[in-house]
């Protein structure tokens, strides 16, 4: 192969790659400075697209708005309640699934990952017909408990895929130094586990922090942050719904530079 | 964070930019958040120890509205006073406490704060007293109002306290556009077309806008407007051929109005925006636009069909249920909440206009001045109709509204038959009447006890 | 982020002290799902197939079908996937070959690339009607390059063709990365020669991609595919948020049937469908894009 034409591929490689880059953060950048604009400039036509001067003009009126705060803080609540039970549930069950031969354990792990092919709407619409019943309807709690149903199978996955790649090995060798199976779990399994159980936390902290089905369907006035987004649409002012907008996207910035590496390797693989 | 702690939210005090638009936030926030039940204060509501007043809002019930007629409505009554409000989100609580505790034998509210429609229902299930002398002692209420105040009998059941409507707003670069001759305050439906159809022409776009979205306020154009002011009545004239006509028109205005319509809640949007240039809407919808942008967009009264300037009002009054602990101290309320100042204030804090007459200062915010000029012309204009709701369909309320709607569409945008979609509907209509036995209401002709029918 | 399984098939499983350990570990799991999704499921069939008296019928489903909404919803989730699948699969594809081509500033790309995993349709949806709208970005840049003399209405509700193109362009832009990472991780498996960056770009890249790549992928693109797939019957707040009523989804009308409408009947028959489809789909694709035993890769 000749090698212009290499460099005349990579040049190319180069070019797409600028222009996917350029499209994707596109979106993101104006409804940054959309967000970070006054009242006037977010109404203002044609749009300024290097804004001349950035306020909190915007953001003030969506974070002074009634009920944003509280839905900001729910929105925290129903995803940490939601990584504490997943993981609680689902790292014993991660454990077993990569550390132990045993009946079922092929059927169980079909059965996980099989829970993909069922959309979340069909288990929402029932669980807000219980939640009612049951007395946890418009509660965080009632949120959180159908985020954990949608994100432990995932969870259980990944943390297996976790501990498949730490030696066991280094469990024997602990217990074999006086160590039990749980103390050897806590003290060598566990910490090297702990950045992929991190990142995967972190994973169901975006799944949660984003859904919005189930937790408009489920709350009423105890509205998470994207319910409470859903319900003032087409009735909130346009600085109100930008800044909002930007609320929703902001935390992918930060975490999707966390995990970044995690996801192309243990995620993508176990979503096949 | 919280204006309503700030100095500039009382209405003596002059409003800062910044105030207007956090409240602007906050009714918007409100209205898809829904209020909280203030529940402590609701059970703490003390069964009429001393002189101590309970009074019951089924209406303002966003938290800054909430706090605003505390701080400001509230303290400054020369009395005890304990204010409850219904949720937005369940408006209907209003009623049913009210209900319940009509059942339990035991009240503990003594001053209603709500709208027409409610005290419809208190009257009919016999929960509430008469008012008579508290509107008496008000001077100068509108007759009208006043009227609808009797709920078509002879005892006025409730005072009325404040009220909405609905008005048309332009931004001021099209007033070139409009047709020569007309009068802005006095327009007819033939006008509003031939201006929606100059803008067209003018800015080569359409550039009229209605709230067509599900969750806009359309279907009382449609209702209290458009078929009223062009047959006189609402529900009898419902497939006469003065309503083909109103249909034919609204046909032809189609043409000439923006196709986001259909996807505006709040005109107030839109016309910040510079999408709409001449709209209508809720008072309520469109504060925020006339507040932001005071110079540049005029509000005006709705126009004038071949039989009326039908509109449609949005009454709220104030009513004493049947076994009110203090009577006397809610007629004192009453009487508090009926002052210039007290209603100066609710205006400011809520939106919804005076029912006393007197000048406003000059402090008030623009948007709202711009309004209330608006809402007096359409209330004093000599040929104003007031077309209320039809009372006594109750839940059917949805399913009434549903039928403009979807005549609507089929006529508008399937471009049906008009005469065979008005015929089925119409059926629809009767339906509705049969099924409640609800009586016609003004502008219809009274048809007595008997259902309403349609011709 | 370090230590990461090279796989998750050959799981290490060597010592059996005790038989029901496992068990134990896997019981709060297994219970959870079981309250949490299994049942809820079950009742969603009860809840379709019952009507409000309570009695079997198929009454919700009836409402469901006579409902003007109905047809329009499907209509447009079949038109939105019809467009956007085959796009993403090709763009997705171009995605994971440039992050395997080890370019310069790879690690940069890669953070842009996946950021639209983390981002919800609501976001989306927002984001993208801040360019759609009539006073938008997009109407802002035609006319300044003089492409448009007047703002176009993009999100106009009367035209389906326009509101089409709009959810589309937001969801190939927030979903795509999704497809990237599942094809990326099953490009990793392919030796190195055969996916060269320089090669790769260079003659012939359309022939290597055709008859090399393709077929290698092609357990990893049947997976990706009927990922998409699947949650493309979920997608609702991006038309939402773009559309207003001017165009309406499955599962946002399932979402009407129960929040504003509150009836969980036709809501639960709206989720069946939904369902149904779901399983059809996965099935279209796994008959369409099977391998045959003897040339599997593992």
């Amino acid at each position: 192969m000749a090698l212009r034409q290499i460099r005349i591929g990579r040049v190319l490689a180069y070019v797409a790659a600028l222009v996917l880059s350029a499209f994707i953060l596109a979106p993101i950048y104006l409804i940054t400075i959309s967000a970070f604009s006054g009242f006037d400039a977010v109404y203002d036509y044609p749009k300024n697209l290097v804004p001349s001067d950035l306020t909190m003009e915007s953001m003030n009126i969506f974070l002074d708005s009634e009920g944003v705060t509280d839905s900001l803080l729910r929105s925290v609540y129903v995803a940490a309640i939601t990584i504490i039970v997943c993981l609680a549930i689902g790292t014993p069950a991660g454990y077993a699934l990569a550390r132990f031969t045993f009946r079922g354990a092929n059927p169980f792990q079909l059965a996980l990952v099989s829970t993909r092919a069922f959309p979340l709407i069909i288990i929402a619409i029932p669980l807000a017909v219980t939640y009612l019943r049951v007395g946890i309807d418009d509660t965080v709690l009632g949120v959180a408990l159908a985020h954990v149903a949608f994100t432990l199978p995932l969870t259980v996955l990944v943390t297996a895929s976790v501990f498949a790649g730490i030696s066991y090995e280094l469990e024997e060798a602990a217990m074999t130094l006086g160590c039990n199976r749980l103390s050897a779990f806590r003290r060598v399994a566990l910490p090297l586990a702990l950045p992929g159980v991190a990142a995967s936390s972190i994973f169901v902290f975006v799944t949660s922090w984003n859904e919005v089905f189930a937790a408009a369907l489920l709350t009423l006035r105890e509205r998470t942050l994207p319910a409470q987004m859903l319900a003032a649409l087409d009735t909130s002012p346009l600085p109100y719904r930008l800044a909002g907008g930007f609320f929703l996207l902001a935390p992918a910035l930060v975490v999707i530079f966390f995990i970044r590496k995690y996801l192309l390797t243990t995620w993508g693989k176990v979503a096949r | 964070m919280g204006d309503v702690n700030e100095p500039g939210f009382g209405w003596d005090e002059p409003l800062d930019r910044r105030t207007l638009l956090e409240r602007a936030a906050i009714a918007g926030g409100a209205l898809a958040a829904g209020g909280l039940l203030t529940a402590s204060q609701a059970s703490a509501g003390s069964s009429a120890v001393g002189g101590k007043v309970t009074a019951f809002f089924g209406q303002f019930g966003g938290i800054a509205e909430q706090e605003g007629i505390r701080k400001y409505v509230l303290r400054s009554f020369n009395g005890e006073v304990d204010g409850i409000f219904a949720p937005i989100s369940n408006p209907a609580l209003f009623v049913d406490r009210v209900r319940a505790e009509a059942k339990a034998g035991k009240g503990n509210i003594d001053l209603l704060i709500g709208l027409h429609g409610d005290f419809v229902t208190f009257q009919n299930e016999g929960l509430i007293r008469g008012v008579g002398d508290i509107a008496k002692q008000a001077k100068n209420l509108p007759e009208a109002l006043l009227r609808s105040g009797k709920l078509g009998t002879k005892t006025q059941y409730y005072v009325p306290h404040s009220t909405a409507t609905y008005v048309m707003v332009a931004n001021k670069d099209v007033l070139k556009y409009m047709p020569k001759g007309a009068d802005i305050n006095a327009l007819t439906y033939g006008q509003v077309f031939a201006w929606a159809k100059a803008i067209r022409k003018g800015t080569g776009q359409n550039r009229f806008g209605l709230p067509a979205s599900d969750t806009g306020l359309f279907h009382r154009f449609l209702q209290g407007f458009l078929v009223p002011s062009f047959t006189g009545g609402f529900v009898t004239a419902f497939r006469s051929k003065e309503a083909v006509a109103a249909w034919e028109y609204m046909r032809q205005l189609w043409q000439y109005t923006h196709p986001q319509s259909l996807s505006y809640a709040f005109m107030q949007d839109p016309l910040l925006s510079e999408e709409v240039l001449l709209g209508w809407d809720h008072v309520a919808r469109l504060k925020t636009a006339l507040d932001q942008r005071p110079d540049d967009l005029v509000a005006f009264p709705v126009p004038k069909g071949p039989k009326a300037r039908a509109y449609m009002p949005v009454i709220v009054g104030l009513g004493i249920p049947k076994n009110a602990p203090n009577p006397d101290g809610a007629r004192a309320l009453a009487r508090h909440m009926l002052t210039l100042s007290a209603q100066a204030q609710i205006l400011s804090i809520t939106g919804f206009f005076p029912t006393v007459p007197g000048r406003l200062s000059k402090k008030i915010s623009p948007g709202l001045l711009a309004e209330s000029n608006a809402v007096r012309r359409q209330l004093q204009a000599k040929d104003a109709v007031p077309a209320q709701l039809p009372i006594g369909i109750g839940a059917e309320g949805g399913n009434f509204s549903k039928i403009y709607r979807d005549t609507f569409t089929r006529i508008v945008r399937n471009n049906e038959n008009i005469q065979t979609v008005l015929k089925e509907q119409g059926d629809l209509l009767q339906a509705i009447f049969d099924k409640t036995g609800a009586p016609c209401w003004g502008p219809d002709p009274s048809s007595g006890k008997a259902p309403c029918r349609v011709k | 982020m370090t230590t990461i399984a090279e796989d998750t098939a050959p799981l290490a499983r060597r010592r059996r002290r005790w038989e029901g350990l496992p068990y134990l570990l896997i019981l709060p799991t297994v219970v959870y799902l079981g309250v949490f999704f299994v049942w809820p499921m079950i009742q969603g069939f009860g809840l379709a197939l019952r009507d409000e008296s309570g009695g079997w019928s198929l009454s919700a489903f009836e409402t469901m079908v006579d409902d003007a909404a109905f047809g329009d919803a499907m209509s447009f989730t079949f038109l939105l996937i019809l467009v956007i699948v085959p796009i993403q699969l090709v763009l997705a594809l171009g995605m994971a070959l440039l992050l395997n081509a080890r370019l310069r500033l790879g690690g940069l790309f890669l953070y842009i690339f996946l950021l639209p995993l983390a981002i919800s349709d609501l976001a989306a949806g927002i984001a993208w009607s801040a360019i759609f709208t009539e006073r938008g970005y997009l109407n802002t840049i035609l006319e300044g390059v003089g492409v448009l003399e007047q703002p176009f209405i993009f999100l106009d509700p009367t035209s389906r063709t326009q509101l089409v193109i709009a959810v589309a362009a937001a969801e190939i832009w927030r979903s795509t990365t999704f497809m990237m990472v599942i094809l990326f991780a099953g490009l990793q498996a392919i030796p190195k020669d055969y996916t060269e960056a320089a090669e790769v770009f260079g003659a012939g890249f359309f022939q290597r991609v055709r008859h090399v790549i393709f077929p290698m992928l092609k357990p990893s693109i049947q997976v990706a595919l009927l990922l998409r797939l699947i949650f493309a019957f979920e997608v609702f707040a991006v038309v939402i948020a773009l559309t207003g009523s001017g165009a309406t989804v499955l599962a946002a009308e399932a979402y009407k049937w129960q929040a504003t409408n509150e009836n969980e009947h036709v809501a639960a028959a709206y989720s069946m469908v939904i369902l149904g489809l779901s399983l059809a789909a996965a099935a279209v694709v796994l008959v369409a894009l099977r391998t045959p035993r003897e040339r599997r890769l593992r």
